[in-house]
């Protein structure tokens, strides 16, 4: 029988296990690639979201030792001695946002409890870390811009904006 | 001499149009009897015979057949909620608002789609509680349990995604919340975060996706597994019952018999 031939590929590769290996190696590429493609258009590669740099306006908006939270934009800018600053006022537990409570000197979390001091530093849990700081300087006009995209060191020196 | 309803019915299935349809014809012997299970394409995933003792309500309390009413009730509602609902940021709350003071009957729909959604939770969670107390997962009911077990996480998914689509403060924290855990998954954990949204936080792409998956994905996927959660109920040799079961005979002609039947 001329199944029974050896073939050029070797003993144990007859034509009709050759085409089956080479028709389900297709499919196993083909299938790859469509996994790949799949990916690809499920992660957006334009995002339509706000823009990270927010204008927070004239510094003379924020009177000293206030604190102010811009609820759309979820940061706190604060002016205190040391100068402005801006703190991320999204909860690091579960990205609730937060609320400065004035009477307790304390931001708090409503939806875990979470609280933490005006400078971002964490008083008690279940948040693991301190509300980040974020970059703040002064644009070309005087106004206060925050990039909430990129956290800077808190308490340093060029965290603070000072006018 | 005036025909009885039943004679009436007896008239209509001898008719060549209702033969047509139903190939399984009438007759009261077993094998007609089992036919007309076997050649429906609906039932023919259940057994054409069952035990008696296997349904009765102590068996199973009927929590799964239960858990299938309310998915066929959330379909139902469901689909003309679709016609007045957009999933677009600037309409979804506004439509959810219509829907329950504009639209007639909007209220009554949307109610009974909550409602059901709730209970179909809770009969869900109450159908493994009893399978699993009874011992109805064990050999060879193993893999209808694993099967139940991708239902029950369907079915949370299913609950998950509509909660978003009302668009209110409610919906959206408890999205931004539950979207911020699955980030907690080890060295996934954003990717996922990033593809389920299709975004960084809960916005437009995020409302449309969970629309798609509440809609589409998750019901169909259900679908296809009820059918084989279904069908495997027969493979496995019917619902699971002890001998000890009382076994009722019901004839046809109404009226229950407690009869020994093993």
């Amino acid at each position: 029988m001329t199944d029974e031939k050896k073939g050029p590929l070797g003993d144990d590769l007859n034509r009709r296990e050759f085409f089956t290996k080479l028709g389900l190696g297709s499919l196993s590429i083909a299938a790859i690639g469509t996994a790949a493609f799949s990916y690809q258009y499920l992660e957006p590669n334009v995002l339509y979201e706000p823009s990270p740099v927010v204008n927070a306006g004239k510094p003379d908006r924020y009177p000293l030792d206030s604190v102010t939270l811009d609820v759309n934009n979820g940061i706190y800018i604060i002016h205190s001695q040391e100068g402005y600053f801006s703190v991320s006022a999204v909860c690091t537990h579960l990205g609730c946002l937060t609320a400065w409570k004035q009477e307790l000197g304390i931001i708090a979390c409503p939806c875990h409890g979470s609280k933490f001091e005006q400078n971002g530093k964490k008083i008690e849990g279940p948040a693991p870390k301190p509300l980040p700081w974020k970059r703040i300087w002064l644009n070309d006009d005087g106004d206060l811009m925050v990039d909430r995209s990129t956290d800077v060191p808190s308490l340093a020196r060029d965290s603070f904006v000072r006018v | 001499m005036a025909k009885t309803v039943d004679q009436y019915f007896d008239e209509l299935q001898q008719t060549r149009v209702w033969r047509s349809i139903f190939r399984s014809g009438t007759g009261e012997s077993t094998l007609k009897r089992a036919l007309a299970i076997q050649q429906n394409v609906f039932l023919h995933l259940f057994s054409t015979k069952v035990r008696t003792r296997m349904l009765s309500f102590s068996a199973t309390w009927y929590l799964g057949t239960l858990t299938l009413g309310t998915f066929l009730i959330l379909v139902a509602t469901g689909i003309p909620l679709m016609l007045y609902y957009h999933p677009s940021v600037p309409q979804a709350y506004a439509d959810t608002k219509d829907l329950q003071f504009v639209v007639s009957s909007g209220l009554f729909l949307r109610n009974l789609h909550r409602w059901a959604a709730h209970a179909m939770v809770f009969l869900v969670f109450a159908h493994m509680f009893k399978v699993f107390y009874r011992g109805a997962y064990r050999p060879p009911r193993e893999f209808n349990w694993v099967i139940g077990v991708v239902l029950l996480l369907i079915t949370l998914l299913l609950s998950y995604t509509g909660y978003l689509l009302p668009w209110d403060q409610l919906a959206y924290w408890a999205i931004t919340v539950g979207s911020n855990i699955a980030s907690a998954v080890p060295l996934l954990g954003d990717k996922i975060h990033f593809l389920l949204l299709g975004g960084n936080a809960v916005n437009a792409n995020a409302l449309l996706r969970f629309y798609v998956l509440h809609c589409m994905i998750l019901p169909l996927t259900a679908m296809f597994f009820v059918a084989i959660h279904f069908w495997r109920i027969r493979k496995d040799g019917g619902l699971y019952a002890h001998e000890t079961e009382p076994a009722t005979v019901r004839s046809r002609s109404g009226g229950d018999s407690a009869k020994e039947a093993k």
